[in-house]
C-alpha cells in the first residue's frame, strides 16, 4: 500500500500564498536497525520529493534516514493561475507514487 | 492528641488526596498533556497520520473478501457509535470481546476468510476505519449483569501490584497523574483514542500494544494479544472514562 494525501485550498485569490500539505505513507526504515538475530534491515526510505505548479517545479526536497515514518511535508507558494498541481515522492526499492490537485484562482 | 500526630493526620490526608478513583470532572485525555505541536497533528486530519490507516481500512471495508466472498459495506452501512460501546458481551464466547476480536469474528463466520494477525496493518486499519466514525461521541461501554464479572475483573488487575516493580496501574493512573516520570507527564490512562498513532512507535497501534508495553515497563509477566486478562483491563478502562469522548485515530507522542 502507498497512499499518499495532499490538502491544497480549492480556490485563492491572485497573489495569494497558499499554504500545502503532504502526507506520504511509508515506513522510512532507516537502514541502521537489526533484527532480534542481528540481521541488518535494509534502509527504505523516501529519497524525493517533488511539487510542480502548471509543470514548473515550485518545491523540492531531499530526504534521508531519521526523517519520521510516513513524512509530513507543508511548504507554501503563491497562487498564479488556475490549473493543477502535481506531486511526486520516488525512493528505494522502486518507491514511486504521483498525486494530484487542482486549484481555481480568481 | 499531640501536635506531632496531628501533622501527621494532616500529612497523610494531603497525600490520599489523590488515592482512589478519579472524580468524573477531573478526568483528562492524554491530549491535554500533549505539546502544542503533537497536538496539532492530531487536530488536522490533513497531517494525522492514523488518517492513512482510516483510508486503508475504507478500502478493506468494501473489498470482497474471503469464501462467501462478501465485503464489510455488503451487510453494515453506518458503523456510527460502536467503538464507543466495546468491549462488548459476545453471547457466543460467553465473555466481552474487543472490537479487533469482533472484526476477526466477522471475518472468519461471515466472510469465511483467515483470521487477521492482531496489530496487523490491515487489522488496525480497519478497527481505525471504524473507530473513527465514533469520533466525538461519549464512551459508552454496556455494563450489566453479564459484563459486570468481567468490569470487576480488570478492576482487580488495575489495582494489583505486579511485577519485578511491585507497581499496579492505579498507583501511576489513578494516583500520580499529572506528574512526570522519567520526564514525562503521567497520564491518567483513559482509552479515548485507541487505535493511536504513537510517534515513539512510527505506527498505529492498538490498546492491547500499550497496555502489553506498560506492563512489559514494570517487568511483569505480559499477557498476549486478545487474552481474557487484557480484554477485562480493556473493559475497566473504558469503564473508568465512560462518558469522556472518543478522538480516535489519537496521535500521541
Amino acid at each position: 500500500m502507498a497512499r499518499a494525501v495532499v490538502t491544497v485550498p480549492p480556490r485563492a485569490r491572485r497573489g495569494e500564498i497558499v499554504e500545502i500539505k503532504t502526507l506520504a505513507q511509508h515506513p522510512m526504515e532507516t537502514g541502521f536497525r537489526r533484527t532480534q538475530t542481528g540481521e541488518l534491515i535494509p534502509r527504505d526510505i523516501i529519497r524525493t520529493f517533488r511539487c510542480s505548479y502548471n509543470g514548473t517545479e515550485v518545491f523540492r526536497a531531499e530526504l534521508h534516514p531519521a526523517i519520521a515514518a510516513n513524512p509530513l511535508i507543508a511548504f507554501t507558494t503563491v497562487a498564479t493561475e488556475s490549473g493543477t498541481l502535481s506531486f511526486e515522492w520516488a525512493g528505494d526499492n522502486g518507491y514511486t507514487v504521483t498525486e494530484i490537485a487542482a486549484i481555481k484562482v480568481e | 492528641m499531640s501536635l506531632r500526630l496531628l501533622l501527621l493526620a494532616a500529612c497523610f490526608a494531603g497525600a490520599s488526596a489523590r488515592a482512589g478513583e478519579i472524580p468524573p470532572d477531573q478526568r483528562r485525555s492524554g491530549y491535554e498533556t500533549m505539546s502544542r505541536e503533537t497536538r496539532a497533528i492530531q487536530d488536522d486530519d490533513a497531517t494525522n497520520p492514523g488518517m492513512l490507516s482510516v483510508l486503508d481500512g475504507e478500502a478493506l471495508w468494501k473489498r470482497k473478501a474471503g469464501a462467501a466472498d462478501r465485503a464489510c459495506a455488503d451487510c453494515h452501512k453506518s458503523m456510527k457509535g460502536v467503538a464507543a460501546r466495546y468491549p462488548a458481551f459476545d453471547p457466543a464466547r460467553g465473555r466481552p470481546v474487543t472490537l479487533e476480536q469482533r472484526i476477526n469474528g466477522c471475518i472468519v463466520e461471515r466472510q469465511k476468510a483467515p483470521a487477521l494477525a492482531y496489530e496487523s496493518k490491515e487489522l488496525l486499519a480497519l478497527t481505525a476505519y471504524v473507530a473513527l466514525q465514533s469520533r466525538g461521541l461519549p464512551i459508552a461501554p454496556r455494563i450489566d449483569a453479564k459484563t459486570r464479572p468481567f468490569l470487576e475483573a480488570g478492576r482487580e488487575a488495575f489495582h494489583r501490584r505486579q511485577g519485578q516493580l511491585n507497581l499496579s496501574c492505579a498507583l501511576c493512573h489513578d494516583d500520580n497523574w499529572g506528574r512526570h516520570l522519567a520526564g514525562s507527564p503521567i497520564p491518567q490512562g483513559h482509552p479515548t483514542g485507541y487505535p493511536i498513532y504513537r510517534l515513539e512507535w512510527q505506527s498505529l497501534g492498538s490498546l492491547e500494544r500499550r497496555l502489553r508495553n506498560c506492563l512489559f515497563g514494570i517487568r511483569a509477566q505480559v499477557p498476549g494479544f486478545g487474552s481474557d486478562e487484557l480484554v477485562d483491563l480493556e473493559l475497566y478502562l473504558m469503564w473508568r472514562a465512560r462518558g469522556m469522548k472518543l478522538e480516535a485515530p489519537a496521535v500521541r507522542p
